[in-house]
């Protein structure tokens, strides 16, 4: 941000020749100027809600490439959506910096496996984690399911495993999940409308 | 270079020649209405995205004001006041930057040939591959705005998306505003936008409201609606009657015809040296002087989990 | 949102408080600023601390964390002591006018029917008095001591100015010229907003908070109206959503209910939802319950669903008690779970009582974390120094994290807090292997399933036989799953029999196989399935109704219905009808919203009353028994059918000043509180000062710590403290402070502040210490501690969401 004594002096030292030209209204170029070439012009536009809070502002993301087949789409800019009744073009800080989000150093690429009592991450392929998953919950469901209470009420229930849902998950996800746990007796079951 | 826009300029610094004037672009304005302004900083988040640059990730010195100042990454700062007056309280929040000003200093201080250009819509636009980083840029804004990159010894500044403007669209801070505290169209239009404004804002107790549109720089492109225009110096110390340093004027404006050329380099070279104040505080052994930012406390590459 | 987003420029006065809606939800307050610039709107900001939207606001009065009950019921006072109310619209529209019997009672705090012992009501004494002809009686003259506005002024006659400046600190003065400007709004030509959040919300009185704010804008009549209603903003994108398709412990999509231990039998679950009116003509909606039911079966069961096995019944699991999130941990604190899967959710950050968490989590067998990001969950094992100081060998928790895509890279539908239902679609791959969350929920559920087919085990048909005909098993497409929760004619739908001439054959109105237009489709003989009976309407046969782009507001009022689809019928504000007075014409010629012509219901918006109803004879509120509004709740409340004042469970006070003889009276008297946990509330003679846990605008909970452009903007955890109580401590700007509670302390920097001040509560002077969220051990931003490390185990008496905005700290240089 701030220069060095050096730079300055070295700067002093470029600068003096053509600042004295300019001076003395010898400027040797003509009056021109460029503007930063506009970064959208081509780019591929395409209609999406802004993922945090609930006032669901409608935002517009610009990716690399037109679609082709050899280009690989690669989201660079978001910026609100115009024509939404609610936001009319605006963003917040946190939907301004959407690209962030989508870009973030601490997006999840791979499944991983912690064992017990590890330090350590172990990269796994997805067959492995979701095999592994299914085995747990089955396992777990079959030892612990109670269809009835002592006193003989069918009650048709797992109580040892739980979910947590996704709030900024679709509707189409949630409405699946829900299908998914209930099928499974589940009630150890929320998401975030707490907090 | 095919996109150049000779046509449209209007000043170009350390520059003789007459652009063409044929031309007549409409004169643009912001107009920040401080009393809508939340300070969320969208637009300062909306600014560094659409420029593709992010300052450093600092740490919180006790307000909320962050960064706590412009840099050559972090073109626009909100800068928060607490006031408090006759019982009442009021968080005043300005959002600061370049003015755009309409008799830009930084364009008049520049010695590099166009470095610094105004095009007739008013936008005062640095152009970095011209730029020697001598940083009279920096002494000559009253408004304490252009910053040195120490990655390429370049100013930077708010172009006011000059290269949105370009192509018909409002910039990227004006777009993001949540509440409309910022609003973007000809000078024209926000004066009478901040005329409205006005009327609502006495109606609502505040007397002295009023547009800050300062004269002393030939008034800006960037204007503001204050609650207590009567005292602009509340809003974070927003100077009273800006204009350009007479060293400047002085530079630019008697001393030039006098042959400057007779002047021997050493005696120049001292004089800039005096113009330009930062350097003397080199070396981090001293305290940021003045109303000049303290230097970075991070480096880029240190940022990240810093 | 009863209204949306929108609506809110239609206001002549916007309330505040219990939310911060300038700091959470910038986008939406925007049309606050509207109503101000265009409507000449007055914002009123009631809160502990000066915020954003208090700097916005024409006027602000602070009050102390925990007590807006006492600040709202004194309104409730004001409007009854000044006659400030909307006369007509209250004698119609609520239930002011309903007598109840005589064992309804109230002293000391404490309302008839409480066992101590179970810390809970009995709500039987609460009920109405039902005469000779089975219906409700009503006193129109609202004269009766014992009808419900009677009993409503008697009860707030408490909550004078005095007492409530007692009580929540706020100068007298402040209080009564927020009832001035509120108290403006019961002409019937002047509408105000109230918008809250989870400031209302997280408290051990939260329901009651929001039921207070709700019972003062029926007396203003200001429901169902252009410019105002009772606005939740949601904290999440949809939350509403998640809600609305029921993933909660105790409910089914669309607000339907799974049964308690003790429905054992079909008919009895079915009758005691299907409500019949207590008044004679009206309307009562959820008498169609068995076809919102039967079709949910029919939807998820298929043909494994008949009428023979009373519609699987058997296959939903029956509730001894409800299993949120404070009863999950509290049981794995006990061992007794053994896996959990959080799916885009950081628990370990988001629930209280930090150590409480990873102690329940460090019990389990198993953990599955679905994330896009790195959370503090997934790594809850790790040790990060004092951020979270773990004995990673002893956690023998097996975790398995699974990385899910984010919005950006998927299509699909998100429901905002004004209840739209809007589709996005997908602009580029996720990064690496990631998975959208139906896919991961797909594959594991047709894992399981296979082994059931092949191994066998426990209870096996509901898994075997829920209806999976999608077209990729493992990977069924949002476009088939929103046209699954619409619903569709599995047979075709008919039209009832013609009473003139019952054995004509009944016209066809939705044929077999195609999309259902609506609920109004829905039938309970199994000819109909529909996954979420509010969202029928959102995939019809014409297509995608959420993907509509026409923003076109031919009113003028802000009602876009093209725009997207909202629930339920694309109704954008609930309870319209009550915008037109009981001869159907608006209460207020400019803003007109819906209105009768003699004949049938029209306007700007869907009627939210059947088509052709005169409002002579139904009321507006159908979705209620009565058909209207209930000032006075009869059943449903854990803590009471009035909302009292009750002190937050840990409070700088040591009495309730609104009964300070009773201490059964001192807090929610009907709060569950888990064993232990009493005894881990702060005193205050350790723990002076109120505390308050809340969002920065710059962030997004502890999301946007892993995102750069927002940790430039906010690096830092910070608590912020008043400029006495900086004074007294001798702590100065940017000092680092250590602040803690009865359960665990942080370290970080102090924000000493102008917007906190102290508060004078009847003579002991109150000091507020805010906690702003959002830091943790993973991200970007600088590391902090969770602010949960502070915050107490405890929820609601309703709905159990934790105490997080009201508790107590001390505070001192570190």
């Amino acid at each position: 941000m701030d220069m060095n004594r050096r730079q300055f002096f070295k700067a002093c030292t470029t600068g003096l020749g053509a600042s004295s030209l300019a001076m003395l209204g010898f400027s040797p170029q003509p009056v021109l100027a460029e503007t930063r070439s506009f970064k959208l012009a081509k780019a591929t536009e395409t209609r999406n809600t802004c993922p945090y809070c609930s006032v669901g502002c409608g935002i517009l993301m610009y990716s690399l490439g037109d679609r082709a087949k050899n280009a690989t789409a690669e989201i660079f800019h978001i910026e609100g959506d115009p024509d939404h009744p609610v936001n009319r073009g605006t963003l917040c800080p946190k939907g301004a910096g959407l690209l962030d989000f989508v870009h973030s150093e601490s997006r999840l690429k791979y499944p991983e496996y912690r064992a017990p009592g590890s330090s350590d991450w172990k990269r796994i392929s997805w067959n492995e984690a979701l095999d592994k998953v299914a085995k747990l919950m089955k396992a777990d469901r079959d030892a612990n399911f109670v269809k009835q209470t002592a006193d003989g009420k069918t009650v048709n229930r797992w109580l040892t495993t739980g979910m947590l849902a996704a709030s900024a998950s679709s509707n189409e996800s949630g409405y699946i999940t829900h299908k998914v746990m209930r099928s499974m007796g589940v009630l150890v079951f929320d998401n975030q409308a707490r907090v | 270079m095919s996109s150049l826009q000779s046509l449209d300029i209007k000043q170009r610094s350390a520059t003789t020649a007459q652009p063409p004037s044929v031309r007549n672009t409409t004169e643009v304005a912001k107009l920040i209405d401080v009393s809508k302004c939340i300070g969320c900083k969208a637009c300062q988040v909306a600014c560094g995205e659409w420029n593709d640059v992010r300052d450093a990730i600092g740490r919180n010195v006790g307000v909320y004001d962050n960064p706590a100042d412009l840099s050559p990454e972090t073109w626009t700062v909100m800068r928060f006041t607490e006031h408090e007056e006759a019982g009442r309280l009021e968080w005043l929040i300005r959002k600061d930057g370049c003015m755009h000003c309409a008799d830009p200093g930084c364009l008049k201080a520049c010695p590099s040939p166009g470095a610094i250009v105004q095009y007739s819509n008013g936008i005062v636009d640095f152009v970095e591959e011209h730029c020697i980083g001598c940083g009279y840029c920096v002494t000559g804004c009253p408004f304490d705005v252009p910053r040195i990159s120490q990655d390429d010894n370049k100013a930077y500044k708010c172009t006011l998306c000059s290269d949105r403007v370009l192509v018909g669209l409002e910039p990227a801070c004006v777009k993001t505003c949540p509440t409309g505290a910022i609003m973007f169209g000809s000078k024209e239009d926000m004066k009478e936008q901040a005329a409205g404004r006005l009327v609502d804002l006495k109606e609502r107790g505040y007397q002295n409201a009023g547009l800050y549109d300062p004269p002393g720089v030939g008034g800006t492109h960037v204007m503001y609606v204050l609650q207590h225009a009567d005292r602009p110096g509340l809003y974070h110390n927003l100077p009273e009657n800006p204009s350009i340093s007479p060293m400047v004027s002085l530079w630019k404006g008697a001393a030039k015809p006098l042959a400057l050329f007779a002047m021997g380099l050493t005696a120049l070279a001292g004089f800039f040296h005096y113009v330009r104040v930062r350097p003397n505080d080199v070396d981090g052994d001293t305290a940021p002087g003045g109303n000049l930012p303290p230097p970075p406390e991070v480096k880029k590459e240190e940022r990240r989990h810093a | 949102m009863t209204n949306h987003w929108v609506d809110i420029k239609n206001a002549d006065v916007v309330l505040i408080m219990g939310g911060n809606a300038a700091e959470a939800h910038p986008c939406g307050f925007k049309w606050v600023t509207e109503a101000k610039a265009h409507n000449k709107a007055r914002l009123v900001v009631v809160d502990p601390r000066f915020t954003r939207s208090a700097a916005m606001s024409d006027y602000y009065a602070p009050l102390r964390a925990g007590t807006d009950i006492a600040f709202l019921g004194g309104v409730i006072n004001y409007l009854l002591a000044n006659d400030k109310i909307q006369h007509e619209y209250v004698r119609n529209y609520t239930n002011a006018t309903f007598v109840l019997t005589d064992k309804y009672s109230f002293a000391d705090g404490i309302f008839s029917g409480y066992n101590e012992a179970k810390r809970s009501y009995d709500a039987s004494s609460w009920g109405y008095e039902i005469g000779k002809d089975g219906f409700a009686v009503v006193d129109p003259t609202m004269q009766d001591p014992r009808c419900v506005f009677q009993v409503l002024k008697k009860h707030y006659s408490r909550y004078t100015p005095e007492v409530v400046s007692k009580v929540c600190g706020t100068p007298k003065e402040a209080f009564l010229k927020v009832c001035e400007y509120i108290a403006s709004t019961s002409a019937p030509d002047r509408a105000m907003t109230v918008m809250y959040a989870l400031g209302w919300t997280q408290h051990s009185t939260g329901t009651q908070m929001i039921r207070t704010a709700a019972m003062m804008q029926l007396l203003l009549g200001n429901i169902g109206v252009a410019g105002g209603g009772m606005n939740a903003l949601r904290g999440h994108s949809n939350i509403q959503g998640l809600t609305d398709l029921g993933l909660l412990s105790n409910l089914l999509p669309g607000y339907l209910t799974l049964p308690r231990e003790g429905e054992q039998d079909y008919e009895g679950y079915i009758k005691s939802r299907t409500l019949k009116p207590l008044r004679p003509n009206q309307v009562s909606y959820w008498q169609n319950y068995p076809k919102f039911h039967v079709s949910l079966m029919k939807a998820w069961f298929g043909n494994a669903a008949t009428k023979e096995n009373n519609w699987a019944f058997d296959y939903l699991p029956k509730l001894d008690r409800n299993y949120d999130v404070l009863q999950a941990f509290e049981l794995m604190g006990q061992g007794k779970m053994n896996g959990y899967i959080c799916q885009g959710f950081n628990p370990v950050a988001s629930f209280p009582h930090k150590a409480k968490i990873i102690k329940g989590l460090s019990n389990l067998k198993f953990l599955v974390v679905i994330d896009p990001l790195a959370t503090e969950t997934s790594e809850f094992w790790k040790n990060f120094g004092p951020y979270n100081d773990v004995d990673t060998a002893n956690i023998k928790t097996e975790v398995i994290r699974l990385p899910s895509t984010c919005f950006a890279e998927e299509d699909g539908s998100l429901t905002n807090s004004g209840r739209w239902l809007q589709w996005h679609w997908k602009g580029a791959p996720p990064p690496g292997e990631a998975k959208a969350d139906a896919d991961i929920i797909a594959e594991i559920f047709v894992r399981i399933r296979a082994l059931y087919a092949k191994e066998g085990g426990t209870f096996p048909e509901p898994v075997t036989s829920l209806t999976w005909t999608y077209r990729l098993p493992r990977s069924p497409s949002p476009e088939e799953l929103a046209m699954e929760y619409n619903g569709k004619a599995l047979a075709d739908v008919l039209a009832p029999p013609d009473p003139k001439n019952p054995k004509a054959p009944q016209a066809v109105l939705v044929p077999a196989g195609q999309q259902l237009p609506s609920f109004a489709m829905l039938r309970d003989d199994g000819s109909t399935s529909c996954g979420c009976w509010i969202y029928s309407g959102a995939w019809t046969q014409a297509g995608n109704q959420m993907a509509r782009r026409d923003n076109s507001d031919p009113f003028g009022i802000g009602q876009t219905l093209g725009w997207a689809w909202s629930w339920p019928v694309n109704r954008r504000i609930l309870y319209n009808a009550a915008s037109a007075d009981p001869t159907g014409k608006p209460w207020d010629p400019r803003r007109k919203l819906v209105f009768f012509n003699g004949k049938t219901w029209g306007g700007a918006d869907v009627p939210d009353m059947v088509p052709t109803a005169s409002p002579q004879e139904v009321h507006p509120f159908i979705m209620t028994a009565e058909g209207v509004a209930k000032l006075f709740v009869p059943s449903g409340m854990a803590d009471g059918p009035l909302p009292e004042h009750y002190e937050p469970f840990e409070s700088p006070l040591t009495a309730n000043p609104l009964n300070p003889g009773n201490a059964k009276a001192f807090s929610n008297p009907a709060a569950r509180v888990f064993k232990g946990d009493m005894e881990a509330f702060g005193k205050p003679k350790d723990f002076p000062y109120s505390a308050t846990t809340y969002r920065l605008t710059e962030h997004f909970h502890y999301w946007t710590k892993h995102v750069d452009s927002n940790a430039i903007t906010q690096p830092q955890q910070f608590v912020e403290i008043g400029e006495e109580l900086a004074k007294e401590k001798g702590i100065a700007h940017g000092d680092m402070v250590k602040v803690r509670s009865n359960r665990g302390e942080i370290v970080t920097v102090a924000v000493v502040t102008k917007r906190i001040k102290a508060l004078d509560c009847g003579g002991t002077k109150v000091h507020t210490v805010g906690i702003p969220n959002h830091w943790g051990f993973k991200g970007v931003a600088k590391m902090g501690y969770l602010a949960n490390t502070l915050t107490p185990f405890v929820g609601d008496a309703n709905t159990q969401t934790p105490e997080y905005k009201a508790f107590t700290v001390n505070i001192e240089k570190a």
